[in-house]
């Protein structure tokens, strides 16, 4: 043991100077969990606020317990030692003591539950919503579409906004690091808003703490929970059921705004969606294209094919040097429309968008496909 | 092969110095003998606990800072779900089979299992199983990497590692049943004259009753995994809604299989701790009746409460209700095993060597993963805290502190039977210091972790996570090592010789296992034990 002797001390080292060393100035997360925080999220909905107080009753009889239970156990282990020179009872049964011990226990856990029961009926009460949303899970980001109330018809998705260079180690970590989106969802201040779940793919669950939401999003069912939040605000969740290799990247970040903003917020978005509703019948030229598809490409592609386009070998095929994208445009407009494999479907981005993403592929690294551009039109074909 | 076991068996009146049983590795490979499998199974469980203990490492060494370091997350996926798969199938479960096999027959005064031959063969399927299982790692897609509950239809997206992976669990689970009607046989047709079943110790009462779980649900879970399989190749749409299935079923038969599933890892434990807390407080086992009715009320209640592993997927309120009001009644009769653990202890003469300190520690700490297990129970709470490190924080609780801290309790009360040699007492105390501090400063912070919400299964988190996981990940280094300083300055040097151990090296212990010889010899009870 000899070795073992100074690994100990070396090892308590290491780990001293890498703690020291990642200390980076972290500050709390508005919306999110705090720096070493002990406790539930500060709670902004009457559910999550029932929540709390429901832990900490639950906490309150637990430690009474505890204490009472181990007292008796630490004074008999330091009193009833043979090394004291305690002689040992001969007692082993009480009729009386046992049934006063699965009673008494059991009244304990009667009175946790009575409090717990009005909660779990409140949670479950998803009628007379203001405004409905659905959620829609997908590997790896999410998809919101207002169902009604106002900003019906309203859609889009909300994908992580974190740079991959952040989680590479190769820039700073932002505070909101890892529970950032590109598009929020934006809900009114004191309205009930449920939410609706399902998935396009595997199970995945929409939670966000403050709220005291969280649902499980299924394929092929839906699903509802609900929220009233009572504070303007930003706040945090994440999907919370194992979804695939970027389970720790698909955040949810609801931005709870006043009831006049929200109006506000409901004309730009529709005006905006309008004006983005392309025309799938312009003809672009290769470099407007590429440059629109390098986004795409960025939100959709780069976490399995990666951004050099060398995908990971043995999971995640190539693009760069890929039969299928230097080869005829057809097949790979098919492969993005029906998916194969590991690589989904995606039908759910627009013909522009397919176009620009196969476009940019078609003309960047080192690939020179022949043909090297798809236009919207063409995508619009082969979706029929 | 035949006449080897003829051998065997035609000898069998002479034991002492002239065992007259096959030897080098034909020993083994034959082995029909309680002691030889009861060894081969603990092992094999201590081979599997080394290898899902480095899988954790990984982890925790990835989960050291935010940011990706070491790992990419599809294969940080596969370090959790076989970690899981692992210490679940490969660890905790065979290493209870070791001791039942090792001491049910001495406890019951048998001169061995009821089925010898098959006893060999429910061992000898863990091998290739844990092959299967492992190599999984160096097919193209890796292992699976769906969670060790295997969720449809994550698990439908998996490569062949999956494939393997239901395999593996296929042969375990066929193990399991044989071992465990092995089990049940022998408790109930082989117990010595005068030994009623209400006189019978309490370990051998817990597997009783753990056994009848294992082949109520093990068939359970090889249904599940085969509807995934024949999702996965044959078209079947079991849980794929498009094809009139439902993932969410998946869930509900595997939770019927996964709940009893962990009383199965607690139970035989319980049955341990039984026997080690009278031993060193020098008095009776208080309430035995109630023990057992304790054990028995926790077997039938763990087959209603399966559904608060999914209180997110969404049910009806009432469904949310019944199975929290289930779930916190099993707080009942655990409470009473611990009120009648501590009522024993209470005006004893106790000693403190480790089979008592892992005991005491257990109960201890086990406790406090089961206030945190009722903390869950609650719907509300366990809403909020579904799939968060609480979740973690709690069933390692019950797991590590529980099941393998109540495996080494069992360890050093019984391996000098085995051995006949005593342990190193010293080195015996630092493991168990090391591993109870090593194990709560690692588990402990999760239980912050998941309150502010970060999410289990997570190959990357908030920066804010940052000093809990540190703290978890040098407790986990720590605890890893406890082990490993366990295998070289305690395990082996007890093996290869120290003090002789009397045939019975505790003065309060009880039993049939202390009226033979240390270490008991190749062949025990071949006359019957009168128990009066």
């Amino acid at each position: 043991m000899k070795h073992g002797k100074r690994l100990l001390p070396t090892l308590l080292a290491a780990a001293g100077m890498l703690m020291s060393g990642s200390s980076f100035a972290v500050t709390d997360m508005v919306g999110g969990p705090a720096v070493r925080q002990l406790n539930f999220q500060p709670p902004v909905t009457s559910v999550a606020a029932d929540i709390y107080m429901l832990h900490n009753w639950m906490m309150g009889i637990c430690i009474a317990i505890f204490l009472a239970v181990f007292g008796v156990m630490f004074y008999s282990i330091l009193k009833h030692r043979k090394s004291l020179g305690h002689k040992s009872a001969s007692f082993h049964e009480s009729t009386t003591v046992e049934i006063a011990w699965t009673i008494v226990p059991f009244l304990i856990v009667v009175l946790m539950a009575l409090p717990a029961t009005k909660t779990v009926v409140a949670m479950k009460d998803t009628s007379n919503a203001d405004i409905t949303v659905k959620a829609t899970g997908m590997q790896w980001k999410w998809n919101y579409d207002y169902l009604k109330g106002e900003g019906e018809g309203i859609t889009f998705y909300s994908a992580l906004s974190t740079p991959r260079d952040q989680i590479h180690n190769l820039a700073d970590k932002g505070d909101n690091y890892l529970i950032e989106v590109d598009n929020p969802l934006v809900v009114p201040v004191n309205k009930k808003i449920r939410i609706v779940t399902t998935a396009n793919d595997v199970i995945h669950a929409w939670g966000v703490p403050a709220l005291g939401v969280k649902q499980d999003a299924i394929p092929g069912f839906v699903r509802d929970a609900w929220f009233k939040a009572e504070k303007v605000g930003t706040y945090r969740g994440n999907c919370y059921e194992l979804c695939g290799k970027e389970h720790a990247f698909m955040p949810i970040v609801v931005n709870v705004v006043s009831d006049e903003d929200y109006a506000k917020w409901v004309a730009e978005k529709t005006k905006g969606m309008n004006a983005a509703a392309e025309d799938p019948n312009k003809t672009w030229t290769v470099a407007e294209l590429a440059q629109k598809g390098e986004k795409v490409y960025a939100a959709n592609c780069v976490a399995c094919h990666q951004a050099t386009g060398k995908g990971v070998p043995g999971a995640f095929p190539a693009l760069d040097g890929s039969q299928v994208v230097n080869g005829p445009k057809d097949g790979q407009v098919h492969l993005l429309l029906n998916g194969k494999n590991a690589m989904p479907a995606w039908k759910t981005l627009t013909d522009t968008e397919i176009a620009a993403v196969i476009t940019y592929t078609r003309n960047n690294w080192s690939n020179k496909a022949q043909q090297n551009i798809v236009q919207p039109a063409e995508v619009l074909a082969a979706r029929k | 092969m035949s006449t080897t076991i003829d051998h065997a068996h035609g000898h069998s009146d002479g034991h002492d110095a002239h065992d007259h049983h096959p030897h080098g590795w034909r020993r083994w490979l034959y082995a029909t003998n309680h002691k030889d499998i009861g060894t081969l199974y603990l092992w094999f469980s201590f081979t599997m606990l080394l290898t899902g203990g480095v899988l954790a490492l990984g982890i925790r060494a990835e989960l050291f800072k935010p940011g990706l370091q070491l790992f990419v997350p599809e294969f940080f996926n596969q370090l959790t779900t076989m970690h899981g798969l692992i210490m679940v199938f490969g660890a905790i479960m065979p290493a209870f089979v070791g001791f039942a096999n090792w001491m049910i027959p001495l406890q019951i005064g048998a001169a061995d299992m009821a089925f010898a031959r098959m006893n060999n063969f429910s061992f000898w399927l863990l091998p290739p199983a844990a092959i299967l299982l492992v190599s999984s790692f160096l097919v193209p897609g890796g292992a699976t990497a769906a969670g060790w509950t295997l969720y449809a239809p994550l698990s439908t997206q998996m490569g062949i590692g999956m494939d393997m992976g239901i395999f593996a669990m296929h042969i375990m689970g066929a193990s399991s049943i044989m071992g465990s009607i092995n089990i049940v046989t022998t408790i109930l047709n082989m117990r010595a004259p005068g030994m009623t079943l209400m006189k019978m110790p309490m370990f051998a009462w817990t597997w009783l009753i753990t056994a009848y779980l294992l082949i109520a649900v093990m068939p359970v879970l090889a249904g599940a995994i085969t509807m995934t399989l024949t999702d996965r190749h044959f078209g079947t749409s079991f849980f794929n809604a498009a094809g009139g299935g439902d993932p969410v079923m998946y869930q509900h038969i595997f939770w019927f299989f996964g709940h009893p599933e962990v009383y199965i890892m607690i139970l035989p434990g319980f049955g341990i701790v039984s026997q080690i807390i009278p031993a060193f407080a020098r008095k009776t086992l208080f309430g035995y009746a109630s023990m057992v009715y304790a054990t028995a009320s926790i077997a039938i209640l763990s087959f209603i409460v399966w559904a608060h592993h999914m209180f997110a997927t969404g049910m009806p309120v009432t469904s949310q209700l019944f199975f929290m009001y289930a779930t916190m009644l099993i707080a009942v009769p655990t409470g009473v095993k611990v009120f009648n653990w501590i009522a024993t202890m209470w005006r004893g003469s106790m000693t403190f060597e480790t089979p008592m300190l892992f005991a005491i520690g257990f109960i201890f700490v086990f406790t406090m993963g089961g206030f945190t297990g009722l903390i869950l129970a609650v719907t509300p709470i366990d809403i909020q805290m579904q799939d968060t490190y609480y979740v973690v924080a709690h069933f390692h609780y019950v797991l590590v502190a529980g099941s393998l801290f109540s495996l080494f309790a069992g360890f050093y009360y019984w391996a000098p039977k085995w051995t006949g040699f005593m342990y190193n007492e010293t080195r015996g105390k630092v493991h168990f210091w090391a591993s109870l501090i090593t194990f709560n400063v690692t588990f402990f912070p999760m239980h912050f972790l998941g309150l502010a919400g970060m999410p289990r299964r997570y190959a990357d988190y908030a920066a804010q996570f940052t000093d809990f996981n540190q703290i978890a990940t040098i407790g986990a280094f720590g605890f890893g090592l406890s082990q490993v300083y366990f295998l070289f300055a305690v395990l082996l040097p007890s093996i290869r010789g120290g003090e002789k151990a009397a045939d019975k090296p505790w003065d309060g212990a009880e039993g049939l296992e202390w009226t033979v010889p240390s270490p008991a010899p190749f062949h025990t009870f071949e006359t019957p034990p009168v128990v009066k």
